[in-house]
């Protein structure tokens, strides 16, 4: 079954033979992107987070099937080292990164977080960002990074 | 060895089976892979006492570092750089460095125990003295000048009156230094230091935060197929039947492997091993031989005794307690056992061809790692080639090596090049273990409040004299393996005071439950947990301020100025009772210290509690932290280091602690091992002190040796309770105030 889908503004298919196949195996194997990162397959800490039509979501457990048509955006797609979104400027501005596996996960969240509150308080951050896990322990930087993020976005 | 597939006769030959299986829809190309395999590896030195071993410098004048010490997500790849590059007064952007591979980088030893810096950063500086020592005696000789009268910049050797110069390139680029590394070749005054000290910014966050980073977990090889692991259902069970009939339906699916109690599949795509790991069906033996976690510490306390160590031993501390008229405090404190918790589980890629195996992994050893998997495979270390490349956090010896020998098993096996991803349960149900530490405390107070004597005792596995941790595969495979070693977790211990009369005694205990290792800051927290609450206690008991207490009890300048630093950075104010608040929710304060294995890193902290006193929850609200590992190489690093100290051994201190019944682990996911989310983040203040002249010490474990302790003196601040068992759970808060 071949399943097509909009990747980071450019048409893509992926052929499977399950369409339950978690999206993040597509993501990854597939089509070879680096963004999302399996970290528990249940949905549990956030670093699979990818934007499906806008809405951040696990791509861990979403079925590739419910991409089909519909608008994927990975960390690849919201910038380059080149051209950083905001976001990602702020995350090297502050240097709020230790082994960064979590990363993609508190970058794809906080964007969704930025497009519906463009200046979101510390605690709101922390409160949007609260099931995305850590375990380096670069919250306060992550925090700063996305507060900052949402300044230079206003 | 079996192996089953669809249609496929056991006893059929590998390479016939995963041609022939009727579950097969890939086709092999024989031999697989690409290159980089372990007999294409260049011929380069590795040896740690020459200094090709660590730089070289091509025709461009780009230099090469080789690095045995590896970034475990800590910002060591840019530390080793900014040293490297100031050494040798090149720019940084000119330099690369090479880390943890056995065919290119010298081994410096395990990355663990804060020595990345501290030795091998040291060693790469003296690597680079040597060179550029040598490049000026060149350039000396050779135009007949004084050495003196030469200097460097930017890679090029000049005269210091100014004129021509001479760049590596010129020099040496493209050829062999051929040199010894000299222990003594001069450094570098720090105050011409112009990277060193500096917050370089992180060399790998630009391509992490957009998605360009290649970890461990994005690695692929051509021809690569997928394993994943099946594991006991109870921890020492053994096999006792499989069968993959509803796997063979799955498309995709190889086969399975078995070898003794080692079980995994293989597919043709990752998601087709995942399910078909789902689909085999297994039976296992009964097996409940781990102790009653109810009464985990009566189980420690009976567990047979291979010896005693006395760790520090000062005076004569059975008279002092003797002492009469003299008050014996008394106190037992332990200390749950703890998973590493990477965020990505371990994953390793491994290739076997010609009698040659390459393994590709985030290993903390690889040239450890080499020499383990050649001896569970039966191979020559030098036929083994270990790469690391950088995964998710690894804060000790996790599961990465155990990966990465599933990986090497099965490249063996197939003969194909195989990725092995471990799945959530794997890593929290099966990576090593920070073994449950208990400890019992007594000291003698005066009658005129004077402490005389301080005996503590540790209860802790018993050290093989290899350091090692048995790799699972081995294990469960019945191959060679060596016996697991749980890290130097004696130390700190000893304490920094000067106390008249102490005794610190470890007893090595014959076992534990679970295979143990090294978990950030090992034995070490645990020690310092320990030893920093009881001085709280002896404090209290003698009614003096905790803070003056420790002073009061140090003889050691650096020491004192470090708290004295803390008292200002926290605003500490002297007291001599507990702070008093109503309510139900209650603020405290509590002080903690270290001299990092009384030999190195000092840090004091200050922590900042809130208790519920209705629901027994904690909350940190903020640390201060004084530090002072010598000379900084990075301060922003240091920074992110220390937060990172803070935060995850908050986590470790209230929320952590391995769920298991008599069978196996059952905490393997993030609801049951749940760890600090961003709403229970404290706040960090943080006093750097820099010493440019001194000898840099390590920085990724010393803050958390101090982090549990603060926060149990805090909460006796807020409460009048102790809490004297790690994790600080609510229902453990309840019950210590009620006792208060």
């Amino acid at each position: 079954m071949k399943l097509a889908f909009n990747l980071n503004g450019r048409p893509a298919s992926v052929s499977t033979d399950d369409p339950q196949m978690p999206l993040l195996y597509a993501l990854r194997d597939d089509l070879g992107l680096h963004g999302p990162l399996f970290g528990c397959g249940l949905g549990q800490c956030g670093s699979c987070t990818v934007h499906l039509d806008g809405k951040a979501v696990r791509s861990c457990s979403v079925p590739v099937s419910a991409a089909a048509g519909k608008k994927v955006v990975t960390l690849e797609g919201l910038g380059t080292p080149a051209r950083p979104h905001p976001l990602q400027q702020a995350f090297i501005d502050e240097q709020a990164v230790q082994c960064g596996y979590c990363i993609n996960g508190m970058i794809m969240q906080a964007a969704a977080l930025l497009q519906t509150n463009r200046h979101p308080t510390e605690q709101q951050i922390r409160a949007a960002l609260a099931e995305n896990l850590c375990r380096c322990g670069t919250h306060l930087r992550i925090v700063r990074a996305v507060k900052r993020a949402g300044d230079a976005m206003a | 060895m079996t192996i089953r597939a669809s249609r496929c006769a056991t006893n059929e030959s590998r390479r016939g089976f995963l041609k022939t299986g009727g579950a097969l829809i890939v086709t092999f190309a024989a031999g697989g892979g690409g290159k980089a395999d372990a007999q294409a590896a260049p011929a380069k030195t590795v040896a740690v006492d020459q200094v090709d071993g660590f730089l070289a410098i091509d025709a461009k004048g780009r230099v090469t570092v080789y690095s045995g010490k590896v970034d475990l997500g800590t910002g060591v790849r840019t530390a080793i750089a900014q040293i490297a590059a100031e050494e040798l007064s090149v720019p940084l952007e000119r330099v690369t460095v090479i880390q943890g591979d056995t065919a290119l980088t010298p081994d410096q030893g395990i990355t663990f125990a804060s020595l990345s810096i501290q030795n091998g950063g040291m060693q790469i500086r003296q690597a680079a003295a040597s060179a550029r020592d040598a490049l000026l005696s060149q350039v000396a000789t050779g135009q007949g000048v004084a050495k003196e009268a030469l200097t460097v910049k930017d890679g090029i050797v000049v005269p210091k009156s100014g004129g021509k110069g001479w760049s590596y390139a010129e020099l040496v680029g493209g050829r062999d230094f051929q040199l010894k590394l000299d222990p003594k070749a001069p450094l570098k005054d720090p105050k011409d230091y112009t990277l060193v000290g500096t917050p370089v910014p992180r060399l790998d966050i630009p391509d992490k935060v957009t998605g360009r980073f290649t970890y461990m977990h994005d690695f692929k090889r051509k021809g690569m197929i997928h394993a994943r692991v099946i594991r006991p259902r109870a921890m020492k069970a053994t096999l006792q039947a499989w069968n993959d009939f509803e796997a063979r339906k799955i498309p995709g699916y190889i086969g399975t492997i078995r070898k003794g109690n080692y079980l995994a599949v293989l597919g043709r795509s990752e998601w087709a091993a995942i399910k078909a790991s789902q689909a085999v069906e297994t039976t296992w033996s009964d097996w409940q031989g781990l102790p009653d976690k109810a009464k985990l510490w009566d189980y420690v306390r009976k567990v047979k005794i291979n010896r005693d160590e006395d760790l520090q031993k000062i005076g004569d501390s059975a008279q002092a307690m003797k002492t009469p008229n003299a008050k014996i405090v008394s106190a037992t404190y332990d200390f749950a056992i703890h998973t590493h918790g990477s965020i990505g589980p371990s994953c390793a890629v491994a290739e076997y061809k010609d009698g040659k195996l390459t393994c590709w992994s985030a290993s903390q050893q690889t040239h450890l790692l080499r020499k383990q998997l050649a001896n569970m495979l039966g191979m020559q270390p030098e036929d083994v080639r270990g790469i690391y490349i950088e995964g998710s956090g690894c804060y000790g010896r996790n599961g990465h090596e155990d990966a990465a020998a599933d990986a090497a098993l099965l490249a063996k096996e197939t003969g194909l090049p195989v990725r092995v991803q471990w799945m959530r349960q794997d890593e929290h149900g099966w990576d090593p273990k920070g073994p449950p530490t208990l400890h019992d405390y007594r000291a003698a107070i005066s009658d005129k409040g004077i402490v005389l004597g301080w005996e503590s005792e540790v209860f802790v596995p018993d050290r093989p004299k290899d350091i090692a941790v048995t790799l699972l595969p081995a294990d469960l495979a019945g191959m060679p393996r060596e016996d697991a070693h749980p890290g130097n977790i004696h130390q700190s211990l000893a304490i920094p005071y000067t106390i008249p009369n102490i005794k610190a005694t470890a007893h090595w205990l014959a076992e534990t439950p679970f295979r143990p290792s090294w978990i950030r800051t090992p034995g070490r927290m645990q020690n310092t947990f320990a030893n920093e609450s009881f001085v709280d206690e002896l404090a209290a008991a003698v009614g003096m301020d905790p803070l003056d207490f420790r002073l009061r009890n140090l003889n050691d300048p650096r020491g004192v100025e470090l708290l004295q630093r803390l008292a200002k950075l926290a605003n500490w104010p002297s007291r001599t009772g507990r702070v008093q608040s109503a309510g139900d929710v209650v603020k405290g304060r509590g002080v903690s210290y270290v001299k990092y294995e009384l030999v190195r890193t000092y840090v004091g902290v200050v922590a900042d509690v809130e208790v519920d006193k209705k629901t027994g929850k904690v909350t940190v609200k903020k640390f201060y932290v004084a530090h002072d590992c010598g000379q900084i190489i990075n301060p922003d690093g240091l920074k992110n280091q220390i937060e990172g100290n803070v935060v995850q051994t908050t986590s470790r201190t209230l929320l952590e602690e391995l769920r298991f019944d008599r069978s196996r682990v059952t905490s393997v996911d993030w609801v049951s091992y749940p760890i600090l989310k961003f709403p229970d983040v404290p706040e960090v203040a943080i006093d750097l002190i820099d010493r440019p002249t001194e000898k840099p010490w390590g920085a990724g474990e010393p803050t958390t040796a101090v982090v549990p302790s603060a926060i149990a003196n805090a909460i006796f601040d807020a409460t009048g309770a102790r809490l004297r068992s790690v994790p600080f759970t609510p229902d453990k808060v309840m019950a210590a105030l009620q006792k208060a």
